[in-house]
């Protein structure tokens, strides 16, 4: 009766103290709370990449068959991977450019492990679409490295982003090289 | 008019433009509820409950199974093991279907027990019956979208049970299939419908629970409440109730989800789908069984097809044939021991239907059937002709207040 008397009495004026009922009420929401959120991970969670889908996310690839200036596209997680075998002249260029005015600041040798093996994910950073510049006879946009034919971005001969709205670099997936010609993704 | 009942501005400046809180208001605390419900009203709610985790589940699933001959099991069986959670969703699907049909079952024996399908309340009742029906096809089509042995040969035999019909019947099959057997046609548009139905049903239960609001619920003794003094509101009296009904179905579900998520499957359905080869055993779900065993007993094709569908089409008459003018059971000593005799035949019949077709389990099969539709086309009819009631008390509160119930 003493708490019914508190919260019954405003006549005194004093902050009223949170009663027992209160603790009640806020200690059974917050456990339905804890439940919905329970209920709901399982639920959420189930959208992402299921066992099977994360057990195909990499792939090896032999690249001793690419000539030099010559690309190929692999898939690697439904995405287009560019590996370019690249010329001096193109490695050369790339380690040439002065990065300090670059949109995203990245060296050559950061973005390729053996000079003469460029591998990309062939996404464009700006919206997802896959940049021009595998095939020969594509354009490859102003700095001779990959242009997107979507929005306009141009990439050099590492991949970096020179001009057009894309924000960053041709991603660098994860690579490392099992042997001197078979490269393994992800 | 109402909206200064609320304090917050922005839920009075929606519900000016659209009343949807003055109608949750109205539910919750103007909508008078008898004051003598049992535990036994709490099956309406769970069946809802059941019907939306059903939903959601459902969705969930459908993102990562493939409705195809050649997918179908393997990408059930990728649910279990590779998908995230994958296995939990599927056994709350499964597991669930078999409560809503718990739940269902006792909603249905409530009724009957205490006259609810009685007028005013006739299309109430109907209503439910098409919500049971809607929920057979429903599960029998969802049964047979893993494709496994039993999903395949269920879909055979239910199928084939349109062939029975004379004339058109073969083609009626043939159309139902979209082939010359169960294939892929027939998987592709099952699980087309499989997905559609429990919004048909949520449709249904919405007119349902309209018609129930009509004249509110029954109760355990089965007489209209005579005013204010026999009724309370339902916010917080039976939210409160129909959660601790909540709590132990959960409760129920989790353990079996945990501890026995394949009780109330048949193990075969883990077996691919095989056109060339019957199980030994064919089964329905237990929640067709007692149906099944109807259509068993009949020993002539389209008289064993007529009579399982009678045995649920007699529901719909269910109204005009206990003409009885007092609703429960409580004032009625000879209905209540048909009841309890109709429900023990009832759960012979389900037990009969797992059983084999042969010997003493048709025999009884034949007795239990035609007890079932003499309960329901003869006792009835006559109880309510014959039968001498007990005296009704004069209001709700009285059996528990006496006379001064009437006058507080």
């Amino acid at each position: 009766m003493a708490k019914s008397d508190k919260t019954q009495n405003p006549a005194k004026g004093d902050v009223q103290e949170p009663g027992r009922r209160d603790f009640f009420v806020v200690a059974t929401y917050a456990m339905a709370g804890l439940g919905a959120a329970a209920v709901a991970w399982p639920l959420i969670d189930q959208l992402n990449p299921a066992a099977d889908t994360l057990a195909l996310a990499n792939i090896e690839v032999d690249v001793s068959k690419i000539a030099v200036g010559q690309s190929i596209t692999v898939k690697w997680r439904g995405k287009p991977v560019f590996i370019r075998h690249r010329t001096a002249d193109e490695i050369a260029r790339a380690n040439a450019t002065d990065i300090t005015g670059l949109r995203d600041p990245q060296d050559d040798v950061a973005r390729a492990e053996k000079p003469e093996y460029l591998v990309l994910v062939g996404v464009c950073t700006h919206l997802g679409c896959v940049p021009l510049g595998q095939k020969t006879g594509e354009v490859r946009g102003d700095y001779d490295g990959w242009f997107c034919p979507c929005h306009g971005s141009h990439y050099d001969t590492s991949g970096r982003i020179r001009k057009g709205p894309a924000p960053t670099n041709l991603e660098v997936p994860p690579h490392n090289y099992l042997s001197d010609s078979v490269i393994r993704i992800g | 008019m109402s909206a200064e009942k609320f304090q917050n501005p922005v839920v009075r400046w929606i519900d000016h433009r659209l009343p949807v809180f003055s109608m949750l208001d109205h539910e919750k605390y103007d909508y008078p509820v008898p004051k003598n419900l049992n535990y036994m009203w709490n099956f309406g709610v769970l069946a809802g409950m059941a019907l939306a985790i059903m939903i959601v589940t459902g969705i969930v699933l459908a993102m990562s199974y493939t409705a195809h001959v050649d997918y179908a099991f393997e990408s059930v069986e990728r649910i279990m093991r590779d998908v995230n959670h994958g296995w939990l969703i599927r056994y709350i699907h499964m597991n669930t279907a078999s409560f809503f049909f718990i739940v269902v079952y006792i909603h249905i024996l409530r009724g009957l027990y205490y006259g609810s399908y009685k007028a005013p309340r006739e299309l109430l009742w109907i209503l439910g019956v098409v919500i049971f029906l809607l929920m057979m096809a429903t599960a029998f089509m969802g049964y047979v979208l893993p494709w496994g042995q039993m999903s395949f040969w269920g879909a055979t035999v239910i199928t084939n049970l349109f062939s029975a019909i004379p004339i058109v019947g073969d083609s009626i099959v043939t159309l139902l299939w979209g082939g010359f057997s169960v294939d892929n046609a027939t998987l592709n548009r099952f699980f087309s419908l499989h997905y559609l139905l429990p919004f048909v049903i949520s449709g249904v239960v919405v007119l349902h629970i309209v018609a129930l609001h009509r004249f509110g619920s029954n109760n355990p003794i089965g007489i209209d409440a005579s005013g204010p003094q026999d009724t309370i509101s339902f916010h917080p009296y039976y939210t409160i109730k129909d959660m601790v009904g909540i709590a132990v179905f959960l409760l129920l579900l989790a353990m079996t989800v945990f501890f026995f998520p394949n009780a109330m499957g048949h193990p075969d359905n883990y077996i691919p789908a095989n056109a060339l080869q019957t199980p030994a055993h064919i089964v329905p779900e237990w929640y067709f069984l007692p149906f099944y065993a109807i259509l068993r007993a009949v020993p002539d094709k389209l008289g064993g097809v007529l009579l399982m569908f009678g045995a649920i089409a007699v529901l719909f008459i269910l109204p005009w044939l206990d003409k009885s003018p007092v609703r429960s059971a409580r004032f009625r000593p000879l209905f209540r021991i048909f009841f309890w005799l109709f429900l023990i035949d009832a759960i012979l019949l389900g037990y009969l239907g797992g059983k084999p077709a042969e010997g003493i389990y048709v025999t009884l099969s034949r007795i239990a059937t035609a007890w079932y539709f003499l309960h329901f086309l003869v006792i009835l009819p006559l109880l309510s002709m014959f039968e001498t009631t007990k005296p009704l008390p004069k209001s709700i509160s009285e059996p528990v207040l006496g006379s001064s119930g009437r006058s507080a």
